[in-house]
């Protein structure tokens, strides 16, 4: 077996000091996508820093801000009273991925780490820009049914796999990072990146860096929201084309409102046009076809994810539309 | 095995021993100086092995031994000419992507895992096609090996019919992908002994292919295999990467246990085929069928072949003077297929009863009532008559389950916002199989009774049957009965293939308990007891601890003179929401017709089982390969999609229980399979119904359904 150290930390300091003495390090949270990615042969860290005892584990109300610590588990946020209330689009995302028992040990930082599910990835006897900066993509013109349909390059065009960010993008979240200078903040947003001609880069966290905790302002969209997830099974299988839909409905008009969409890219998708959109307009089903419609504007298919370019207006349509018929 | 705890006298015997994890499967043998095995597999799809660089692997910690093609041990049976096809580790030629040419053995797993990753292979690539569809369009107009054609009356009868139904159906390779793993634990003994601990479907399949390849006595060998954690089929094979482990044995003197990874399980312990089909009906305008014309391309390797039953329901399921079939296997560049769950038949009734369906729409009849229509009395394809069939009922039986009377016949009549239901009904058949099997009884003074026969149990609960049978035959409480399987040592019974067990088996266990009950009352006459004497009495009346009766049975003359089949009836609701394409199953009967039901519980758990793999065939599960590589893409658990419970609503099981007169003392014919024929189409059928939209081409997943319109 490929041997390597593991290594358990109790401090944000000290797991940071371990990470900055050894390039070939890694930290593991709940483990469910680094040991498969080990397995795999994708990975293969010389050293684990297990940071499962950091006290990051907090989900409180700090003035207007929902906190919410990285070693949070996936489980834990999404059965908070806090969370179900405050942010219930939170809740329905975590609940929609994964099953039961990955929940459990899933964390929040590993969750927002997890790498994409693109079979080219996951083995080493194909290509893969991703795993293998200029072995080319085996999605491009192969099994690309599960792949992105905005923002692609053609050196990638792996979807991110999240549910739960979909959710996070939606609701203006902030990341907290820590690194050994201090802290830094970075909206969520900017976290996750295209693919562009760095595929091998899913975020902008530093090499020094650490994921803390998430910052989420407190918003009035809980009552009409909903997290809308399409799959090939009723559960435990990643999104054909999901959506987060959040809306604030004063006298029938929208007054706030946040849609992200995930299955579609390499980093959470945030419809910005179809949220200009429908601000200050009317909850009616034609203005939610007209903003799905504006969602689409840059799609692109790639042969078997073709579906996606009317999978993915049809589900907004129908998030908006359930999320509008809450009571 | 201890059946104290059971609660009910149709308990699953050993399902304490289940869930509490003291059911004992291969891979838990810890025999003394045991070893691991990992397989090297190759990373092209088609040519031949260069060379194969084993040192730094030899090299690595824990590394006992590295062995290939080049310094295998010798396997006669291979060496010969017209031996197994299979050769596969036994030769230079690469047949398939994935495909086993060197076995590492190291004192641990992880060990053997790493050295396994250092050998390096170099190959000659040849050109090779992996895709099916490719293949069956480049040899269509070729004649290639399959099954003979079939004709009844005229062929292609229905083109020239008042109503006109001709439409192609694609089913994707599947992969059994039970729980357990595939593998075994070999240990060949110094004086040629051998000792298997295997996951197969038959104890005495195994001996004898271990036997066949090494040239030693078939009683040198001794196979074990108690609890079997799911085959589906796949387990019905002796594959090369079992010979492997043999053979890694045999030449370094020690047990060595090989499990392989669940990627392997995509690609070198059989499939179901892929296939392609062309169904023509015919129908007069009043409903009658006047033609059937059933044309099927199966999936095949191209260094071994395989045929299955595709067709064969077309030939008699139905009335119809004009029927012809034709089935051809096609060969690509993979592993060879093996049987999985209701096997050709599914694959051909998924088509059938599609068409079935298509035809009762174009007449705008009712589907259910059209079948009845032409429910045929006799089988006009072996012309004989059914020994028992009771379709009618069950068709009777499932509609008023499934709530038959709420279906509209036009398609998409109901509608509740997004949600669009349907129902559909189709029907499964397989043959109702009897084999030769021998059981061994002994009752004892104190009591029990001890049956014992070399069959297996895959999971459907062979024991709890066999034990049901003797002990309503003797009137021993099931608590005392125990049944001993999965021992290639025991009297020998066939492999648990075919839904043949229960009546193969049953019926030696039957032999077994009526002759041992009429040795208790001859003893019992004999020695001046009452011919109703309680047989401790009588055994210990004659100062005997016990009696022992082996019997062999199997069918005799009632097999030429009737047609025996299982059937079932599948009734679906779905709901199909209509922006995101998702079909969800919202209700399930199924009614088998299968004769006395001996084991309720597990005969239920059958039908629940099948429902379940055909949700899957229906809904989720495809195999799927980038035909550029010849490699599998979604060769995990996270992929490749089996229904999850949130898939599976409430299922429904009837069954006629009627025995057949015929079959075998018990009048129970076997259910394993057609719990599962025909479910995909009667799930296809709802989904048209719902929507209007017909899908042929397994599975239907929601992107099908948004692309139809
Ligand atoms: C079969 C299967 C199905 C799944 N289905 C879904 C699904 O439907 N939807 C979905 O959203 N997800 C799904 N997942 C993914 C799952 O959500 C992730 O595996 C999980 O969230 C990862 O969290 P973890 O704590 O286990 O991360 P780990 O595996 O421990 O770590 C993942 C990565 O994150 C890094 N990391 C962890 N914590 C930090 C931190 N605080 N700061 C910096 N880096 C960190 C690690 O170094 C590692 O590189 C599925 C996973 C599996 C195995
Ligand atoms: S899509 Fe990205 S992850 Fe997938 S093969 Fe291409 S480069 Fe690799």
């Amino acid at each position: 077996m490929i041997n390597f150290q593991y290594l358990r930390t109790t401090s944000v300091k000290s797991a940071i000091a371990l990470l900055l003495k050894d390039k070939n390090s890694k930290f593991i949270a709940g483990g469910t996508n680094l040991i498969d990615l080990m397995k795999r042969g994708v990975s293969a860290p010389e050293k684990l820093i297990d940071i499962n005892h950091v006290p990051l584990k907090q989900i409180e109300l700090v003035g207007n801000n929902i906190v919410i610590g990285a070693l949070a588990s996936n489980t834990a946020v999404a059965e908070n009273a806090l969370i179900k209330d405050k942010l219930p689009l939170l809740a329905m995302a975590l609940n929609a991925g994964a099953s039961a028992q990955l929940r459990n040990v899933a964390t929040v930082g590993g969750n927002m780490m997890q790498r994409t599910r693109c079979g080219y990835f996951y083995d080493t006897e194909m290509p893969c820009n991703k795993r293998q900066p200029g072995s080319g993509c085996g999605a491009v013109g192969g099994f690309n049914r599960m792949h992105a349909i905005f923002g692609t390059s053609d050196k990638c065009i792996a979807v991110h796999p999240s549910d739960m960010c979909i959710a996070l993008v939606a609701l203006d979240a902030v990341v907290v990072l820590a690194n050994s200078k201090g802290e830094r903040k970075i909206s969520f947003k900017d976290f996750h990146r295209l693919a562009g001609d760095t595929p091998q880069l899913d975020n902008n966290l530093k090499a020094d860096e650490m994921i803390i905790r998430l910052e989420i302002p407190v918003n009035n969209l809980a009552k009409n929201s909903h997290y809308l997830k399409v799959r090939d099974r009723a559960s435990y299988a990643f999104a054909l084309v999901s959506v987060a839909a959040g809306m604030e409905i004063s006298n029938n008009k929208i007054t706030d409102i946040r849609l992200a969409m995930g299955g579609v890219a390499h980093k959470p998708w945030r419809l910005t046009a179809s949220e200009n959109f429908l601000k200050g307009k009317k909850a009616t089903i034609e203005n939610f076809e007209q903003a799905a419609k504006l969602a689409m504007a840059d799609a692109k298919g790639y042969g078997e994810n073709n579906f996606k370019l009317q999978m993915a207006p049809n589900t907004i349509i129908e998030a908006l539309n359930v999320a509008k018929s809450k009571a | 095995m201890n059946n104290q705890i059971l609660k009910d006298e149709n308990d699953r015997v050993d399902g304490v021993y289940k869930v509490t994890g003291k059911a004992k499967y291969f891979a838990e043998y810890e025999l003394p100086g045991l070893t691991y095995g990992v397989l090297v597999t190759s990373t092209i799809t088609k040519g031949k092995i260069l060379s194969l660089d084993t040192k730094a692997a030899e090299k690595a910690p824990g590394v006992i031994s590295v062995l290939s093609h080049l310094n295998k041990p010798s396997a006669p049976a291979y060496e010969q000419e017209g031996g197994p096809a299979m050769k596969i580790f036994y030769t230079d030629k690469i047949f398939f992507n994935g495909q086993p040419i060197a076995i590492v053995v190291a004192n641990t797993f992880e060990r053997a895992t790493y050295a396994a990753s250092l050998v390096k292979a170099t190959y000659a690539k040849e050109e090779f096609n992996t895709d099916f569809e490719k293949a069956v369009n480049d040899t269509e107009s070729k004649k290639l090996q399959g099954q003979p054609d079939y004709k009844r009356g005229v062929e292609n009868a229905y083109k020239t019919a008042e109503v006109v139904v001709e439409q192609k159906y694609h089913l994707p390779i599947e992969t059994h992908n039970p729980m357990e793993l595939h593998g075994i634990i070999a240990d060949w003994h110094p004086n040629n002994q051998v000792t298997v601990y295997a996951k197969t479907q038959g104890v005495k399949a195994t001996q004898g292919t271990i036997a066949n390849v090494f040239k030693i006595p078939i009683e040198n060998i001794q196979v074990k295999s108690e609890f079997v954690g799911g085959g589906f089929g796949m387990a019905l094979r002796t594959w090369p990467l079992e010979i492997a482990t043999v053979m890694a044995s045999k030449h370094i003197g020690k047990p060595v246990k090989i499990m392989i990874t669940r990627m392997q399980m995509f690609t070198m312990v059989g499939n179901r085929p892929a296939a392609i089909q062309t169904i023509g009906l015919g129908a007069n305008k009043d409903g009658t069928l006047t033609g059937i014309t059933h044309r099927a391309f199966g999936e095949t390797s191209v260094y071994e072949n395989f045929t299955e039953g595709v067709v064969n329901m077309a030939k008699f399921m139905y009335q119809c003077d004009n029927v012809n079939t034709q089935y051809t296997v096609v060969p690509v560049d993979l592993g060879v297929p093996i049987w999985m769950r209701g096997p050709g038949e599914a694959t051909g009734a998924f088509a059938l009863e599609s068409a079935i369906d298509e035809m009762a729409h174009a007449l705008n009849m009712d589907p259910l009532e059209f079948r009845i229509k032409n429910d045929p009395e006799r089988d006009q394809q072996r012309n004989k008559p059914f020994s028992d069939k009771n379709i009618k009922e069950a068709y009777r039986v499932g509609s008023q389950k499934i709530g038959w009377s709420e279906r509209k016949n036009k398609p998409g009549s109901l509608v509740d916002g997004q949600l669009k239901t349907g129902y559909g009904v189709s029907i499964g058949v397989f043959n109702a199989n009897r084999g030769r099997a021998s059981v061994k009884g002994t009752l004892k003074a104190d009591g029990s009774l001890i049956l014992q026969s070399a069959t297996s149990d895959i999971g459907p609960g062979t024991g709890t049957g066999m034990t049901l049978i003797a002990s309503k035959l003797l009137g021993i409480p099931v608590n005392k009965i125990k049944f001993e399987l999965g021992d290639s040592s025991l009297p020998p019974a066939p492999s648990q293939g075919g839904s043949a067990t229960l009546s193969t088996v049953g019926s030696a266990v039957n032999d077994v308990c009526v002759s041992l009950k009429s040795t208790i009352a001859e003893l019992a006459a004999n020695s001046n007891m009452d011919a109703t004497s309680n047989f401790i009495d009588v055994l210990k009346k004659n100062n005997l601890p016990s009696i022992e009766v082996t019997k062999q049975s199997q069918a005799g003359k009632e097999r030429d003179d009737y047609s025996m089949y299982s059937f079932s009836i599948h009734f679906v609701k779905v709901k199909v929401h209509s922006l995101t394409g998702v079909v969800k199953v919202d209700k399930i009967v199924s009614v088998g017709d299968s004769g006395t039901i001996v084991s309720p519980k597990t005969a239920r758990s059958q039908m629940v089982g099948g429902a379940v793999g055909g949700v899957g065939m229906a809904l989720t599960e495809e195999s799927i390969l980038d035909h550029r590589y010849g490699r599998y893409i979604n060769n995990n658990f996270a992929d490749y999609h089996v229904p999850v419970n949130a898939d599976i609503p409430e299922i429904e099981v009837h069954f006629i229980n009627k025995p057949d007169p015929y079959i075998n003392p018990m009048g129970a014919k076997g259910m394993g399979e057609i719990a599962l024929i025909g479910f995909s189409a009667a799930v296809a059928n709802a989904v048209f119904n719902a929507t209007g939209k017909r899908i042929r081409t397994l599975p239907i997943t929601p992107d099908k359904i948004l692309a139809t319109s």
